[in-house]
């Protein structure tokens, strides 16, 4: 049988009964649909926490301080020991080879005010290089400086955020004297936006130079977080052991789990959010897929009654000369073809539903080019699964038994 | 003398349904030379369906031998007997079984997808078996559920006849058709006949087997008559047209 005949002869099969066709396809189209739908879902959610972390900036460990251990069973909480000090940072930056950027930070939440209006932010006490290793960039006036961080300046860099709450949207923030917990600072500089939310955002920060932080405002000289970069990707790993190896060392401590810090490898940090997400992409898939499962069991069962309906035709075509396999090709290429044209129809749904569902702001919906085209191979291999089995049963009834059927 | 083109010997079909064997066809042995019009007759139950299932090459002999054209065809598997049916055997069903939403020219080509004729002879050899068959050339575009039934019969014949068969298989063609329609049918059947095609109609009704020029008379699965159909029959076959 030719290519062409079989062709013809699906689509009048298939467009002799439009609104059974359309239903049974409607199956496939919602299944491949959703694929594409909840999968973008789930990719778009990876990029998005991917993104997210880079902009805490690149190859870094993010050392802090362990509990605070007083006398007794009392913990104080992660980060709340004070173990921490420049001395440790400064330590770092001269022994371990593999890093290339140290910056110590002391940060704390703070009430802020200006003139009549008042936020509370986390005031980041830091170093210049601060901006390098963090991606932290300056739209307006500059970064702490190392003059103003010797000489305890009382000067501060304020996030967007910050300025959109203080002084109000567009006004330019500059040389304006702010108060942090009542001490005047004047502001020098004003971040780019940099979007995301929550830790990572430096868009609600003030930062003032370490020693001003330490000594107008928390009144001691410890630091609440070290910020090392490594000098690479690949030495990332060495370097957060070299740390580990020399703070337990500086702290006296030869019991690695009693440590009194910890540190963090930005790299760690972002396989094991994308775990999760990868976690959720594919349990988004496998709901979806379990419609598209749904579908094809449609599939199956309108070829099925198809068969019943056809078996004097199927009789007939035998008896002039058809053989078992043009029998069963027919019927399979019916089926392959309603996913088909159904799956086609579903990657374009899908694919708007995505774009519009992004547009809201809610979600992104990202659709890659591998995700339709495992669409479209998994809506094929559908209706070739779901198909076998009618068409076998069509190509395997006997020619008198066919035409005998009522 | 003119070659056989069926040549049945000792045709025996027995259906075993678990314990129970039921013998259908007991060792018939007939011939039929190429040209003839031959009537195989008998009532319901007497085993003509199945000599027709046979001699159709629809189903295969339990023992015995049948030769179609020349070569054997008793042994053949599923796909083989497909091949046969599809360029010797041309058939007529008493439902006419047409595809009902496609158009005549479509049903009388059907055939021709399984014979992988191209596309571009089909048409001429369909007008031509639609000529011969009698249909209303007005009709040639019209979908077959439109059809009446002496027209549905009509197509089946020009569908039977596109392979350029050697045989036409005729079962009983005019069953569904009223009387006058049914003569016309079988009229067409004789016409086709002194073309110098092969001719075989099974039927249980006697006046329909007496257009033909030989009947076989079958009865509980043997043949009790074998016969030229005589003056006789051919009279009170004009008495009843007249």
């Amino acid at each position: 049988m030719k290519i062409h005949d079989l062709m013809s002869e699906t689509y009048s099969a298939l467009s002799g009964n439009k609104a059974r066709s359309g239903l049974t396809m409607l199956g496939i189209v919602i299944g491949i649909s959703s694929v594409i739908v909840l999968v973008g879902v789930g990719q778009g959610a990876t990029a998005s926490i991917t993104s997210n972390l880079s902009n805490l900036g690149s190859n870094l460990l993010m050392i802090s301080p362990g509990a605070s251990r007083n006398a007794g069973p009392v913990s104080g909480g992660a980060g709340s020991a004070t173990t921490l000090t420049q001395a440790d940072a400064e330590a770092i930056k001269q022994n371990v080879s593999d890093v290339s950027v140290v910056v110590a930070e002391l940060s704390k939440r703070y009430q802020v005010t200006y003139k009549g209006n008042n936020t509370n932010v986390s005031v980041v006490g830091t170093e210049p290089s601060y901006a390098n290793i963090r991606n932290v960039s300056v739209d307006n006036g500059s970064f702490i400086t190392d003059q103003q961080q010797k000489e305890y300046s009382k000067v501060a860099v304020i996030g967007p955020t910050v300025r959109d709450d203080l002084f109000g949207a567009d006004v330019d923030p500059i040389g304006q004297v702010i108060k942090i917990n009542k001490i005047q600072f004047k502001v020098v500089g004003l971040t780019v936006a940099k979007g995301g939310s929550g830790m990572s955002s430096s868009d609600n920060s003030i930062f003032v130079p370490l020693g001003s932080a330490q000594r107008f405002l928390a009144g001691r000289t410890s630091i609440s977080e070290i910020d090392a970069q490594a000098t690479s990707a690949n030495t990332l790993s060495a370097a957060q052991q070299e740390v580990t190896d020399l703070l337990l060392s500086r702290h006296k401590i030869s019991d690695s789990t009693l440590a009194d810090f910890s540190v963090m490898n930005q790299a760690d940090l972002v396989s094991s959010l994308s775990s999760v997400t990868t976690t959720l992409t594919i349990l988004l898939g496998a709901i979806a897929g379990i419609s598209l499962l749904v579908g094809g069991i449609g599939i199956m069962n309108m070829m099925l009654t198809t068969v019943t309906e056809r078996t004097r035709e199927i009789g007939l075509r035998k008896a002039i000369g058809a053989k078992s396999r043009d029998i069963s090709m027919q019927f399979l290429t019916e089926a392959v073809m309603l996913t088909f044209i159904g799956g086609f129809i579903g990657i374009i749904l899908g694919w708007t539903a995505a774009i519009i569902i992004t547009k809201t702001g809610l979600v992104t919906s990202k659709v890659t080019w591998q995700s339709v085209v495992l669409a479209f191979s998994v809506s094929a291999l559908v209706g070739i699964i779901f198909g076998y089995y009618p068409a076998r049963r069509a190509s395997s009834l006997k020619p008198i038994d066919a035409l005998k059927y009522e | 003398m003119k070659k056989n083109i069926i040549e049945c010997k000792d045709i025996t079909k027995t259906y075993i349904n678990g314990d129970i064997s039921t013998t259908v066809l007991n060792k018939v042995t007939f011939s039929i030379e190429e040209g003839e019009f031959v009537a195989i007759v008998g009532p319901s139950g007497s085993g003509k369906s199945t000599l027709m299932h046979i001699v159709g090459a629809l189903d295969s002999p339990t023992s015995g031998q049948y030769r179609l054209d020349g070569s054997d065809v008793s042994r053949l598997s599923e796909d083989e007997l497909a091949e046969v049916r599809g360029t010797k055997i041309g058939f007529v069903f008493q439902s006419f079984n047409l595809l009902p939403r496609a158009t005549v020219m479509r049903n009388v080509q059907l055939p021709l997808l399984y014979a992988n004729v191209p596309v571009e002879k089909r048409d001429s050899l369909a007008l031509k078996v639609l000529e011969s068959a009698g249909m209303d050339k007005e009709r040639y575009y019209n979908r077959s559920n439109q059809l009446s039934g002496g027209q549905m019969q009509r197509v089946a014949i020009a569908r039977a006849l596109i392979n350029n068969p050697s045989i036409i298989l005729a079962d009983e063609p005019t069953g569904n058709l009223d009387q006058k329609t049914g003569r016309v049918v079988l009229e067409t059947f004789q016409k086709l006949n002194n073309e110098g095609k092969t001719v075989i109609l099974i039927t249980h009704d006697q006046y329909v087997a007496e257009h033909a020029n030989r009947i076989i008379q079958i009865r509980d699965g043997e043949i009790t008559e074998d016969a030229k159909t005589t003056r006789k029959h051919l009279r009170a076959l004009e008495g009843r047209v007249g």
